[in-house]
């Protein structure tokens, strides 16, 4: 049942990625081809969603940064420490061997980074990804979705839209053209061309 | 590598050196919209073969550097590897960066009289500008080490190339058409990369292609990461036009203005192969079981299967460029077959082919360019004669065309020779066998043309032999690079293959075959 | 782990899913073009409200502006100018089609087998690169949107590309509808086009027509000045609440559409001449790019705002970003104008045609 739960609405997000796509490829009018190649991506986009969410989270908006960055900075020595840790921790291991050639040596894994463990079982990391907030916490205590699926789902929608004005845009001059938008009033079209040019 | 030098010595570029694997890319997307505020077609132009030339100066800095035995990092906006978007350069995508901006410059050259002809007047300076966004998008695929900024560019790079072959409706309203499904097509193999990148997130928490490597390093039974591989598979199959995948490639080609034809054959499919490769050996484990699987009883039937549908298809076709399209499909098959491989040899042997095709096809393209310019060429049966009529343009085809059979003292052959050498190691006599069908039914459709442009008699009207233009001088040289380039790679093919070499080789991490 | 509760978001997220499927499956039976880019855009907006229950406040503000208004109006143009009806699916294309789209489903449905529970806070995705942008973006950017922050400046770059494929995407419309740069219209070169003989008496009348919304004009005048007021305001509070250069681009340009229905096309064309917007397409990206090369020429890395300023770094992050939004808006705002520009020039052949 609990899997049931928690796993629900990525049906729902399938069944709905998979009636996008049952659009794009069953119809032959230009128009709805573009409306479910919409409905697609849209639906793509509410997998990252669901991706990003936290239960019980609120935006990726920090409510609190100025006492925030005081603590990160001045009232917890301990926490400014940290927070660079992180980024020097990073900075150490993944730039200047990106072994992005050779993947399958797995690099030297420092202690305490995240998500070096079984990945078969992605559910039962609590301990290790809890890194910052054991001595100190960033976010003092308030929960946060996950910014970035958000942030590369604003890039897919914009890129989405970019390609429907470009496919519209296309559509209409074939209208101009062919005098339809059905792919077989087209083909047909081009059939009888092809017959009377050779 | 004198040129290489050349550049770097002088004093002021030296600054930007460290910078060259951003610039390589930076330099011709600012470009794009410099050109389109330029406005006048012939500056835009010239504006874009000196961007071109900037940008294939850069490569080879990079090529050069890459030669030396480093890789290259850089991180954009210096924000370390998770966190920010990083470029990364080995001797796989140094090359196909190369081969990018190398092909977009003769390319460039051979365009302008054919872009003069084709392209209404005042559309030419945004015609260049789309072109120089396109040239960018793909480097950009070519060069990233970050999984989502694969999409971001593969976008910029396909978007502009729907709209670049579009502008070929001037010509032939089938052009309009073509671009269509190209973009139906192309959008749902990038939605499918997408689907594919956002499990691989799901999985792993990381965006960096090394990140998500290092993490699944053991999670191959792991049934999201099963169904990434699957989607980025399907998707860029789409992008390369895999086999049954390939339905988008042949009117794209054929109807696409002479110079897009020139460049999309050779670069837009490589780049995407080329992706494959980086997501299939880099990405995930290619030794892991769910893989190796995939690659004997999918991609390599697929590969054998276009190879050989896909030339009897190109066999039949009477409209050449169709025909020099399906073949294209059906050379894509040979890199596949040496990919599906999963072996040193086999995979250096896909990469080499990969370079040279785009040597044959980027010349016989715009060898029937010049013909079409020329004689009103549109199918097979109109070039008879042109031995006479064209004969440099004939000659060009001609031996670009044997290249593509893959006779002796033609790079064509070399790579052939290679995969057939992988293919005997790996104990696949079937795919031999098909190699030599294939090539088989490449020498009956290539001679198709060459029988009819030397043993055949020119048309005439009355007394005239008609000839409407002759072919631009500007159009003809880079055409005879390209020529020479087949020659020249078939005795010295050290540069490529040792970069295939040494590329293969580290995919596979370094282990024997 | 995380068990979830049956509360009050579960219920709406419930409702929200019910009613997309049901959206959807009307989606796939209807024939009727309008009936189905109307329903689009429903479905837009459907999404951008269950985006707003699922946290992701910037990503529901872009899908609404962007999905069910700027992609919806574009449909509906290009469905004015087309057909009104599609042809229904043959029987046998049917079953094909619903064949590879099960393949594909079952796919990820085996997928879904080893996916971390909805809203787990400890699954890969949540805890490892996204949570560390939450406790980076506190030193290093100071802004409390970290949206933004990670949208402008940590991936910055591929925000970069995003404008360009805006920028492509306003090319592409201009270079296949064109413009009408040289000041005319846009001459179609398709040779195929069909006789344009009833244009002329045509144009008057529309003139004529469009002069009589004397109301409309007086309430456009008024509303005009506060949507670009919104889209500034959108534009700059970016960094603190959702919002930023894309949503503000094209608000900034419905402001600009709007003018245009009111008062007409010439009248647009000549407050905006459509080589101003092009070059308005091109200069964003330039305005993006440049800050990337002013950085590079400040001794640091492509698009690195810490060296914009030598002594605040997170102040130079906040000189960056907002130099890159305003790339951002120009670009989107222009091409928005450009595409428009591109459609609208082309309804005169409709009324020959359709009405």
């Amino acid at each position: 049942m609990d899997f049931v739960l928690g796993h629900f609405n990525y049906w729902v997000v399938i069944s709905l990625m998979m009636t996008g796509l049952y659009v794009v490829i069953s119809t032959g009018n230009l128009v709805k081809k573009l409306v479910g190649l919409g409905v697609f991506q849209t639906s793509v986009f509410q997998l990252y969603i669901t991706m990003g969410k936290v239960a019980g989270g609120q935006p990726p908006i920090l409510v609190n940064l100025p006492e925030l960055e005081a603590q990160a900075e001045a009232g917890a020595e301990h926490g400014a420490e940290l927070v660079a840790e992180i980024a020097t921790e990073h900075s150490a291991e993944i730039v200047p061997d990106p072994m992005i050639a050779s993947g399958d040596q797995p690099a030297e894994v420092p202690a305490g980074q995240p998500l070096d463990v079984e990945l078969s079982t992605p559910t039962d990391l609590p301990e290790v990804t809890s890194l910052p907030s054991e001595a100190f916490d960033p976010l003092m205590g308030v929960v946060y979705s996950n910014p970035l699926p958000h942030v590369l789902i604003l890039t897919a929608i914009v890129v989405g839209v970019a390609t429907l004005a470009v496919g519209l845009a296309l559509v209409v001059r074939i209208r101009e053209s062919y005098g339809s938008i059905e792919e077989t009033d087209i083909d047909e079209a081009e059939y009888k061309t092809a017959g009377q040019g050779s | 590598m004198s040129l290489m030098s050349a550049i770097s010595s002088i004093s002021g570029l030296r600054d930007l050196l460290p910078h060259a694997a951003a610039l390589v890319v930076v330099i011709p997307l600012l470009a794009g919209p410099i050109a389109v505020i330029l406005a006048k077609a012939r500056l835009a132009w010239l504006w874009s073969v000196l961007v071109a030339a900037a940008a294939f100066g850069l490569s080879l800095v990079l090529l050069g550097t890459v030669l030396g035995g480093e890789t290259i990092t850089y991180e954009m906006g210096n924000w370390p590897a998770p966190l920010g978007i990083i470029y990364y350069v080995d001797s796989l995508n140094a090359l196909v960066i190369s081969l990018v901006s190398g092909m977009a410059l003769l390319a460039l050259l051979y365009g302008w009289p054919m872009v003069e002809r084709e392209i209404e007047p005042k559309k030419q300076a945004m015609f260049f500008g789309t072109f120089l966004i396109c040239l960018a998008g793909l480097i950009g695929v070519a060069i990233t080490g970050d999984a989502f900024n694969v999409f971001v560019f593969l976008e910029v790079s396909s978007i502009s190339t729907y709209v670049l072959v579009a502008m070929g409706a001037g010509q032939n309203r089938q052009a309009l058409t073509a671009s269509f499904n190209y973009l139906i097509l192309g959008t749902i193999g990038a939605t499918f990369f997408v689907i594919g990148v956002g499990l691989l997130y799901m999985a792993t928490g990381t965006l960096n292609m090394a990140d998500i490597s290092r993490l699944l390093a053991d999670g191959d039974n792991d049934r999201v990461v099963r169904a990434a591989f699957s989607f980025i598979v399907i998707g860029l199959g789409l992008k390369t036009a895999m086999f049954p995948l390939h339905t988008w490639l042949p009117n794209a080609y054929a109807f696409s203005p002479s110079m897009i034809g020139v460049f999309l054959a050779s670069t837009a499919t490589k780049v995407a192969f080329y992706t494959l490769i980086r997501f299939l050996f880099s990405v995930f484990h290619a030794g892991a079981p769910f893989e190796t699987a995939m690659f004997d009883y999918v991609l390599a039937p697929m590969a054998i299967t276009a190879m050989i549908v896909c030339s009897v298809q190109a066999s039949f076709q009477p409209d050449v460029r169709r025909l020099l399209a399906y073949s294209s499909v059906a050379q894509l098959g040979y890199m596949l077959l040496g990919l599906s491989m999963g072996t040193v040899a086999g995979l250096s042997a896909g990469l080499l082919h990969m370079f040279n095709h785009a040597l044959m096809k980027g010349a016989l393209f715009m060898a029937v360019g010049l013909a079409t310019l020329g004689l009103g060429v549109i199918q097979v049966s109109e070039m008879r004669g042109m031995g006479k009529t064209m004969p440099l343009t004939a000659a060009g085809l001609s031996i670009a065309g044997l290249s593509l059979m893959g006779v002796p003292l033609t790079a064509g052959f070399v790579s052939k020779y290679y995969l057939v050498i992988a293919a005997l190691e790996r104990g696949w006599w079937w795919a031999v066998a098909a190699i030599v069908v294939s090539s088989v039914l490449a020498i009956f459709y290539i001679g198709r043309m060459i029988e009819a442009m030397y043993l055949q008699k020119p048309p005439s009207h009355g007394d005239d032999p008609v000839i409407v233009v002759r072919s631009p001088i500007l159009a003809i040289v880079p055409l005879y690079i390209l020529v020479a380039a087949n020659i020249w790679f078939f005795f010295d093919p050290s540069v490529p293959k040792g970069l295939a070499d040494s590329a293969a080789t580290l995919l596979l991490g370094g282990g024997a075959p | 782990m995380s068990d979830l509760p049956i509360d009050i978001f579960t219920i709406i997220d419930l409702i929200i899913m019910s009613m997309l499927l049901v959206v959807g499956i009307a989606l796939v039976r209807l024939n009727n073009l309008f009936a189905v880019v109307m329903l689009y855009g429903v479905y837009s907006l459907l999404a951008a409200i269950w985006f707003v229950s699922l946290d992701a406040v910037d990503v529901a503000f872009t899908e609404a502006a962007v999905g069910a208004g700027i992609s919806t109006v574009l449909m509906l143009g290009a469905m004015l100018l087309t057909s009104r009806e599609a042809d229904p699916t043959p029987v046998l294309r049917r079953w094909t089609s619903f064949l590879i789209v099960a393949a594909t489903g079952a796919a990820l449905f085996y997928a879904t087998l080893d996916m971390p529970s909805f809203g787990d806070a400890a699954s890969p995705a949540n805890s490892y690169v996204g949570l560390q942008y939450m406790h980076h973006t506190i030193s290093e950017i100071g802004m409390p949107n970290v949206v933004t922050a990670v949208l402008a400046s940590y991936r910055g770059y591929d925000t970069f590309g995003e404008t360009v494929v805006v920028l492509t995407a306003g090319l592409g419309v201009m270079l296949i509808l064109g413009i009408g740069v040289s000041g005319g219209q846009a001459a179609p070169s398709a040779p195929e086009v069909q006789s344009k003989t009833a244009k002329k008496s045509k144009d008057v009348s529309v003139k004529s027509t469009e002069n009589h919304h004397i109301v409309l004009q007086v309430i456009a005048k008024m509303l005009i000045p506060i949507i670009v007021l919104y889209a500034l305001y959108v534009q700059f509070h970016g960094d603190f609440g959702p919002g930023g250069g894309f949503q503000a681009g094209v608000i900034l340009a419905s402001a600009v559409i709007l003018y245009s229905l009111i008062f007409g096309m010439e009248e647009t064309r000549r407050a905006i001449p459509p080589r101003f917007v092009q070059i308005g397409t091109a200069l964003g990206v330039l305005i993006y790019g440049g800050t990337g090369i002013v950085t590079l020429a400040l001794g640091g890395k492509f698009l690195d705002y810490n060296v914009l300023n030598a002594h605040d770094p997170v102040h130079g992050q906040h000189l960056g970003i907002m130099f890159v939004e305003i790339g951002v808006l120009v670009t989107v705002a222009s091409v928005m104008l450009a595409i428009y520009y591109g459609f609208a020039a082309r309804y005169r052949e409709l009324k020959d045609q359709d009405w």
